[in-house]
């Protein structure tokens, strides 16, 4: 069998799957936000006429997932695997979206990194001849995420500076055989590192090392430079983290000035509230999928690195004083009329 | 490297901090000491009145039970978490943070029931607050009591 | 003239518990433990007492107060019980607030939901 891997560790597609859909549900103060008017779905509140924040972060990743169906014109028949991921305790989310869908389901917890280890595996699935679509998601909510990782939502405490906003968004992608969409052409899967941040209130910090290897093996493996990516998308990390990454890759030898730009910086006007910058796992996936995904797919960015980055801790493991492992995968895309092996 | 040892760690931990915009503290104390003053004062006008009614210790009595009131339906109507948010232990220490402290789980989970929820989790920050104040409160006492007559 | 005091102790004290909160990087629930625990301390040393009569509600309010509070009810109690006050004196002191607390915590409750 031949090994579709290049250098040490990074997966390559001799067939590229194409991500022929996206589609984004976001809270109202995201659709307030720059990329407001490129949302396929702004809620007017934050519990989006449910019950419970639960509930609500629920109905709206079901909602982006029938989104990316409908606009891949894919019912659930067609759809082969359902990945999906988000933050709350037993990724209820994903679970109970995937309750409402005839689809195999297979749930990941990756923290914020979840929308890249999604579209990775979904895109092994595809080229190793298991499915021909694949529905790829993840979700988060502010109020879900406070209540489960901070204090009671109405708990009046200060926030502090190098902490980060979890977004309420949800988003959805359809992988794809074929069919036409920016494809995916390389992966890098995250090794888990931890570099001694124990501050639950600076996951930025304890991402960035994750991010600086990631890119760096991705890079190495590829044998390529940073100005080879028209954009390098981090995940997540906000202001304090990257310039902790910036700072990380370029003791190796790695600028990323100027290419690298980080999704939780894009998606609020940078109000005080919001401190260091957007975090959770809704963040990245729904800039991806109403701001980077369209702009690959018209040409506009010819070659993009997706590299959500996620922190694995628990509020337990941060009240027995562990510090926070991290990881971020990689995903390389590419304008889907650039043809079968790149460039 | 995926987990690089002691000095490396103290080495980036030191590195992060440096990217950290430093805390507004000058803001802080000042917004801290104006609302924490505003609230204290607010206080001092509910124990006025009432002396005029009643002795001092039923008037400071009735007054924290206002105070922890006034907090309460300021969190029920959403408005004291905003309050600490600027105003952070200006909002906090006095009483009515305390009260905030109360209500805001009690509200918070009220969707997971009136037991479980609501009355389970209503001192999940208060309980350590009366915990520590008695014990602490305890110790102190014997020692005036029984140790420095 | 009273309110005044209590205006600028108030102050002073969540001021400087803002300050240990930012200078220390602590979680504000530390803070507010640790402030009880020190208003106990302070009472025991004798100092909190003449700070309340000043400053009235400006002491009073703030959660060095409930750790007065509770020290002042054991004393009394303590006083005519003999040790058994150090049981009965401190929740004593301090029933009203908590009290108030678990009523207008489940009325709240009952009445309102987060808004996040």
């Amino acid at each position: 069998m031949t090994l579709n891997r290049r250098g040490a560790s990074t997966c390559v597609f001799s067939a590229m799957p194409a991500i022929i859909s996206a589609a984004s549900v976001v809270g109202p103060r995201e659709g307030k936000g720059p990329l407001g008017p490129l949302f396929d779905l702004v809620c007017k509140d934050t519990l989006c006429g449910e019950m419970s924040w639960e509930k609500a972060e629920t109905k709206m990743l079901r909602q982006a997932t029938d989104l990316a169906q409908a606009k891949a014109g894919i019912e659930d028949a067609h759809v082969d695997f359902f990945l999906a991921g988000d933050l709350l305790n037993q990724i209820i989310s994903s679970s109970f979206t995937a309750r409402d869908k005839d689809i195999p389901f297979l749930g990941l917890y990756g923290a914020c990194s979840t929308m890249g280890e999604a579209i990775a595996l979904g895109s092994f699935l595809i080229h190793g001849g298991f499915a021909r679509n694949v529905l790829a998601a993840s979700s988060s909510h502010h109020d879900t995420a406070e209540r489960q990782y901070r204090y009671p939502t109405e708990f009046g405490y200060q926030r502090v500076p190098p902490s980060q906003w979890t977004v309420t968004a949800a988003a959805a992608v359809v992988l794809s055989s074929q069919g036409y969409g920016p494809k995916v052409e390389a992966v890098t899967v995250g090794r888990v590192t931890d570099y001694g941040i124990s501050d639950a209130n600076d996951m930025g910090s304890a991402m960035a090392p994750a991010f600086a290897d990631t890119i760096w093996r991705h890079l190495s493996d590829m044998g390529r430079a940073p100005e080879d990516y028209d954009a390098i998308f981090s995940g997540d990390l906000g202001r304090v983290g990257s310039k902790a990454a910036l700072y990380l890759l370029k003791k190796r030898g790695i600028d990323l000035e100027g290419v690298h730009q980080d999704t939780g910086l894009m998606i609020y006007d940078m109000e005080p509230e919001i401190c260091s910058g957007a975090s959770g796992c809704g963040c990245v996936a729904s800039v991806f999928a109403a701001k980077i995904y369209p702009e690959v797919r018209s040409g506009k960015l010819k070659r993009v690195l997706l590299v959500p980055t996620g922190a694995l801790h628990s509020p337990t493991t941060c009240q027995q004083a562990e510090s926070i492992p991290s990881v971020a995968h990689a995903v390389s895309l590419v304008y889907p009329e650039w043809g079968e092996g790149g460039s | 490297m995926t987990r690089p040892g002691t000095r490396e760690r103290d080495e980036y931990n030191r590195l992060a901090q440096s990217f950290h915009t430093p805390r507004p503290i000058l803001r802080n104390t000042l917004m801290a000491f104006l609302v924490g003053g505003a609230i204290c004062t607010v206080a001092q006008v509910i124990l006025d009145y009432l002396l005029t009614k009643m002795p001092k210790t039923q008037a400071a009595a009735m007054t924290s039970t206002a105070m922890v009131f006034l907090g309460a339906f300021l969190t029920g109507l959403g408005v004291y978490d905003e309050i600490g948010r600027f105003a952070g232990m200006g909002a906090a220490l006095p009483i009515t943070g305390f009260a905030n402290s109360v209500v805001s789980p009690a509200m918070e989970y009220k969707r997971e029931g009136f037991v479980l929820g609501v009355a389970a989790r209503m001192f999940q920050v208060a309980g350590p607050v009366i915990v520590y104040g008695s014990l602490s409160a305890l110790l102190v006492s014997i020692l005036r009591l029984y140790v420095f007559k | 003239m009273t309110l005044l005091y209590a205006f600028l102790v108030g102050g002073a004290l969540c001021a400087l518990a803002q300050i240990v909160v930012d200078a220390t990087k602590t979680n504000p629930a530390f803070v507010m433990v640790s402030a009880v625990s020190i208003g106990a301390v302070l009472s025991g040393l004798g100092l909190y007492g003449p700070l309340v009569d000043f400053a009235g509600a400006g002491a009073a309010t703030p959660l060095f107060g409930f750790g007065h509070s509770l020290v002042t009810g054991m004393l009394e109690d303590a006083g005519r019980l003999g040790w058994f006050g150090l049981f009965t004196g401190g929740l004593r002191a301090t029933a009203s607030g908590l009290m108030a607390a678990i009523i207008f915590g489940y009325l709240m409750a009952v009445l309102f939901n987060p808004k996040g």
